[in-house]
């Protein structure tokens, strides 16, 4: 079973319940799949870490074959590629490593070259299988690394997702048996919660709301979950303490009583055997 | 005129907080919101008419042709992207997936496939009173940078002579965020005291610095924690980055929001705090209060 841990707004608190989720389960994995912020391993502090590094191609042009038709600049779509002083040049940043220009050339004078844009981290924490993709700062899109962590899957499995509700948000949770949406309760928390909800209902997913720092009930958020039927699975209040804590990297789950249950009891909920 | 960013790396710092305070104190005439994925400075700006509306296109995606398609499977063979499955001899494209490369369609044997333009969000542009230029791109959609490119645009080139102009940028360090980043004299970056905000607030330095720009590093809720609030200053120091201020966590912050208004409209130790560090980003860029 794969749940999915997203929430729009960023700072809600994804990882501390994708964290805890996992640590309440035990025998489960962990995927950092926010990877521009990959911050879940300052709270696991996994040993005996492994690195791959994550790629993509990019396109390497034999100047002795290219006969400067242009072909290839003429295919690209995302304007990765410039004919310039009687030389193809490719700009890295924009290309997709679609493999396009490779196709149309007639010559045969491109090939494809490896180029790392991050990496793949994995650890462990007592029982619980640590994935962290992490991109490199400089670079645009994370896409790649998501789908190479996303890969590591197994058993159950807490996908801890970028904000926003974009590209990247959509690949983490589009196998995804379940989608926990963690709330904040105020205006913007609560703008930004619809449009993710927006996303996990357009893949159809089963989904259930975490609202975390309450001080007081959030009247819009609280009727729009009633409107549209999702259950509250929690209401964390805001707590000076946890927020220490969290503030420290600790998992409140193996630190506070009551968290490891309480999380526990989530897994129940969304129908999760432990 | 001068160019403010906000940014903060890791998200829900309160850079839209901080960014509506700044607009209101600097009674900025030119706005923008680049958290396309996120948008919400639109809920705490005051505006006094409806906004001109465009549709956003990003990449092209592909389409198929099921009269034409002979259910070949060369699409879904060099499909880098995973985006199209032949299934009962027929091709279909999943247009979350499709980045609009247009190697499917190069490749049909059958001229079967078209690549077609893709509404992938709006944009909105408000000239009532003060310029406030923002967008929304729809869900699971890409391009966010093109789109944040798009809204800065629309800002600079409707925004009347006027000596400031603040954007609201988005969490992260990628596409966005890099987008946003071009053409700006100043970031303030709105940092978390946590394990988790400093190491945000390190990549987002990294970033930056690739790109060469300025910037200043204000902490939000530092008494939160006292001891990371320490630390984010002494890299500061060590860095060579303007240290701006410090906010104390408030209730009153979203209270203020819920309510549509700004911190710095009440009275309250995080509005003062607000104006501290408006007083001094005005010194960095020079700029008149």
């Amino acid at each position: 079973m794969k749940i999915g841990v997203l929430s729009g707004k960023g700072g809600a608190g994804k990882t501390f319940v994708a964290v805890n989720l996992a640590a309440a389960a035990g025998h489960a994995a962990y995927i950092d799949c926010d990877v521009e912020e990959p911050n879940g391993r300052l709270f696991w502090k996994p040993e005996n870490v492994n690195s791959t590094p994550v790629n993509t191609l990019l396109p390497e042009f034999d100047a002795a074959k290219c006969s400067g038709c242009k072909k290839c600049v003429q295919f690209c779509r995302f304007h990765a590629l410039l004919y310039i002083k009687e030389k193809p040049m490719v700009f890295s940043e924009v290309c997709h490593s679609c493999g396009g220009c490779l196709m149309v050339c007639p010559q045969g004078a491109i090939r494809e070259v490896p180029k790392q844009i991050g990496v793949l981290e994995e650890g462990r924490h007592g029982d619980v299988k640590l994935i962290t993709g992490v991109l490199n700062p400089g670079e645009a899109s994370g896409i790649p690394v998501i789908r190479h962590a996303l890969k590591q899957a197994e058993g159950l499995t807490v996908i801890d997702c970028p904000p926003g509700s974009a590209c990247s948000v959509m690949e983490c949770v589009m196998d995804a048996d379940y989608c926990v949406l963690v709330a904040e309760p105020t205006a913007f928390g609560f703008h930004n919660f619809q449009m993710v909800h927006e996303l996990a209902a357009l893949l159809q997913k089963p989904c259930g709301v975490v609202i975390n720092k309450q001080t007081e009930p959030y009247t819009p958020l609280e009727d729009y979950c009633r409107e549209k039927g999702l259950p509250v699975l929690d209401r964390i209040a805001y707590d000076p303490a946890l927020g220490k804590l969290l503030a420290d990297n600790e998992i409140a789950a193996e630190m506070l009583p009551g968290y490891r249950e309480r999380f526990a009891a989530i897994w129940e909920k969304i129908g999760g055997r432990l | 005129m001068k160019k403010l960013l906000l940014l903060s790396g890791k998200g829900g710092t309160g850079k839209t907080t901080v960014s509506a305070a700044l607009v209101r104190l600097s009674q900025a005439r030119a706005i923008a919101d680049c958290d396309v994925d996120a948008p919400n400075l639109h809920l705490v700006t005051e505006q006094n008419a409806g906004p001109e509306r465009f549709d956003f296109f990003g990449g092209d995606k592909a389409e198929v042709d099921g009269q034409k398609c002979i259910g070949c499977g060369s699409c879904e063979a060099h499909c880098r992207f995973g985006a199209i499955t032949v299934e009962n001899g027929k091709a279909s494209v999943n247009a979350y997936a499709c980045e609009g490369c247009g190697v499917c369609a190069f490749l049909c044997p059958a001229v079967a496939i078209t690549l077609a333009k893709d509404l992938a969000g709006k944009r909105e542009l408000y000239t009532g009173g003060s310029v406030f230029s923002t967008a929304t791109l729809k869900m699971g959609r890409g391009n966010s940078g093109k789109l944040v490119t798009e809204v800065k645009l629309a800002m600079l080139k409707a925004a009347p002579e006027c000596s400031l102009a603040i954007i609201d940028g988005s969490p992260g360090i990628g596409c966005p965020v890099i987008a946003s980043v071009s053409g700006m004299d100043l970031v303030l970056a709105v940092a978390e005291p946590s394990g988790s905000g400093i190491n945000d607030l390190k990549r987002l330095v990294k970033t930056a610095e690739t790109f060469q720009t300025t910037l200043a590093v204000c902490v939000n809720k530092y008494d939160v924690s006292p001891e990371h609030t320490a630390e984010i200053e002494n890299f500061c120091r060590d860095q060579g980055i303007h240290f701006v201020g410090r906010i104390p966590f408030d209730p009153m912050a979203a209270k203020a929001a819920n309510e549509g208004f700004s911190v710095v409209d009440v009275d309250c130790p995080a509005g003062r705090a607000v104006r501290g560090i408006y007083r001094e980003v005005c010194k960095i860029l020079e700029l008149k209060q």
